[in-house]
């Protein structure tokens, strides 16, 4: 069941656009912003209220890179993995993250901390390498500057 | 001469954003009571078409042609749409960002100035998920330009009305593409449509529909405040106006500089970006963002504008430059590069998912010391096959354009990785 407030978020969105369909990818961005996630039961939900099928909505869900089809922990790292990063050291903060958190790409740290993510180029290009934590964005980094972010996530 | 700097002049340093009050004590929104007190649609058309104007997302087109397929008139089918594309998702690339965070009101006046021009009805602010404060700002911005009446019903009198919406997009390259941002908004799958009919007839839900860049956009107000003749001037070469230029990559000052058009490499490189960092060498440049040929040293004093580039053999793209130096392997950098096209490929083409896909395993290969002979024979057999004209839009035909020119450049490297079976450059 969509909650009131995420029903009521999505209706705001209906307004701007001509079609249902056209709020879907707004709509799974509220939902995956009160939990975290879209699950199944979500898609069909907001299938019901858009008068979209499962089948059409998860074919826009798994396109988007922003929009989780998996749980993920309560913060959610995203290391840019693109060109200007690569040349001035994504290799070398990737394997400090991995090591650091012991999980690869994709996964969720045992504590249920932290997610880590791959993204493509964060047009941040002048503060390479660069990530996002929950979305807020980090350049110029090095294993210790790494270090000391991961130790201020709450 | 001092240098005009339309685009950036007003961005605060302390990397605040210009709000409302601060945009119209620099004559903001004075381009807009301009045009709907003195100028028709036509006009304003007229005005950005012989201000030789081209798109700043990287392709180039004039946008006063762009603008004049419009249908106009009391027959034109309704609602006619604008759309502002801030999907800045080309690796190397961090120009629109800056024009967002630091001049959001600069986008929506020349928007709104767009739509007019258009007879359009309905704006959106098509933007990326992760530039959260670009959303920020551009959503603080467009509540106080409907306080002041520049948007919504009957704007400063003028009997001309605008809606204006902003959205944020769940991430995917090829929702830069015009036609893969439309099916987006549309809540689909960003794949690409065919060509024609052009968006400009049938755009968003089958009405007209214009998509500009957010520098394109951005230069709108001062062209119609200065008149065609100015934005001429601000040009070293014959395309028009200043460019934000970046540079990314070792050297000593990477960042972002809004420069007269025609600007050479060398000075952009040297003066700018101050050099190369200590120990290495310049060896070339993705000029315009990750889909652009290689430019090489013979090249520094090539005027950066988008006819000179291109008779160089690449293209101005969106102006901002990724350098390679001698200590960072051209193959893997290539290797990176079409791993990102492969990964966003939307998968509609054949040429584009399959042979992106097939390039990206060649040039890892080579990377794990597993390089073949005839693997390069193959790599330049794909990116003649990723050619336009053989997909429905231009990321395959992008993403050729650096392996071909790494191959034709650095091909030693290259062929020196299949006969050493390792990267000489050992840099992991």
């Amino acid at each position: 069941m969509l909650t009131t407030e995420e029903r009521q978020e999505i209706e705001v969105e209906m307004a701007r656009y001509p079609t249902r369909e056209a709020v879907c990818i707004d709509a799974m961005k509220i939902v995956q912003r009160h939990r975290g996630w879209v699950s199944d039961e979500s898609i069909r939900d907001i299938g019901e209220l858009l008068q979209m099928s499962s089948a059409d909505l998860d074919g826009v869900a798994t396109f988007y890179n922003l929009i989780f089809r998996k749980p993920v922990s309560p913060h959610v790292i995203m290391l840019c993995d693109s060109v200007s990063c690569w040349i001035m050291g994504y290799d070398r903060i990737r394997e400090h993250l991995t090591a650091r958190l012991g999980i690869q790409f994709g996964e969720t740290t045992a504590d249920n901390r932290f997610t880590l993510l791959p993204i493509v180029c964060l047009g941040a290009c002048e503060r390479a390498p660069a990530m996002t934590i929950d979305n807020d964005l980090y350049g110029n980094l090095d294993p210790a500057s790494v270090d000391r972010l991961l130790e201020g996530c709450k | 001469m001092t240098l005009e700097k339309p685009l950036t002049k007003d961005i605060p340093a302390d990397g605040r954003a210009l709000d409302l009050g601060g945009y119209e004590r620099v004559g903001g929104y004075q381009a807009l009571r301009k045009a709907l007190r003195d100028m028709t649609p036509q006009k304003v058309q007229e005005e950005v078409k012989n201000s030789g104007l081209r798109g700043r997302g990287g392709a180039g087109f004039s946008t006063g042609l762009k603008w004049s397929f419009t249908p106009m008139g009391a027959d034109a089918p309704r609602p006619k749409y604008v759309i502002a594309n801030a999907d800045e998702m080309e690796p190397g690339t961090f120009k629109d960002r800056h024009l967002m965070e630091g001049n959001p009101h600069q986008l929506i006046e020349g928007l709104i100035l767009t739509a007019y021009a258009n007879q359009a009805d309905i704006a959106y602010i098509f933007i990326r998920g992760e530039y959260k404060f670009s959303e920020e700002r551009l959503a603080r911005a467009v509540t106080e330009a409907y306080a002041a009446g520049y948007l919504g019903k009957n704007i400063l009198g003028s009997g001309y009305g605008l809606e204006m919406y902003l959205h944020v997009s769940a991430g995917r390259y090829m929702c830069g593409e015009e036609t893969g941002l439309l099916n987006a908004l549309e809540g689909k799958r960003a794949n690409p449509r065919a060509k024609p009919p052009f968006p400009q007839v049938s755009g968003l839900w089958g009405k007209p529909t214009i998509v500009n860049n957010v520098e394109t956009l951005a230069n709108v107000p001062h062209i119609i405040n200065h008149g065609a003749a100015w934005f001429q001037s601000l040009s070293h070469t014959k395309d028009a106006g200043t460019k934000l230029y970046g540079a990314s990559g070792k050297v000593k000052r990477p960042g972002l500089w809004e420069l007269p058009m025609g600007t050479t490499m060398r000075e952009i490189l040297e003066e700018h970006a101050g050099g190369m960092r200590e120990g290495l060498e310049f060896r070339g440049a993705l000029p315009g963002g990750a889909s652009t040929d290689f430019l090489v040293p013979q090249h520094l004093d090539v005027p950066m504008d988008f006819t000179e580039v291109q008779q160089a053999g690449s293209r101005l793209g969106t102006g901002t430059m990724v350098v390679l130096d001698d200590k960072t392997c051209p193959v893997g950098m290539v290797s990176n590069l079409i791993h990102f096209f492969a990964q966003e490929s939307c998968g509609w083409c054949t040429p584009c998912w399959s042979g992106l896909n097939w390039a990206k395993q060649i040039l890892k290969a080579l990377e794990d010391g597993e390089g073949k002979s005839g693997d390069l024979e193959k790599l330049e057999f794909q990116a003649k096959f990723w050619a336009p004209g053989h997909t429905f839009c231009a990321l395959a035909p992008g993403a050729a354009e650096p392996l071909q020119s790494a191959l034709k450049y650095f091909r030693d490297d290259f062929e020196r990785h299949i006969q050493d079976q390792c990267c000489a450059f050992q840099r992991r």
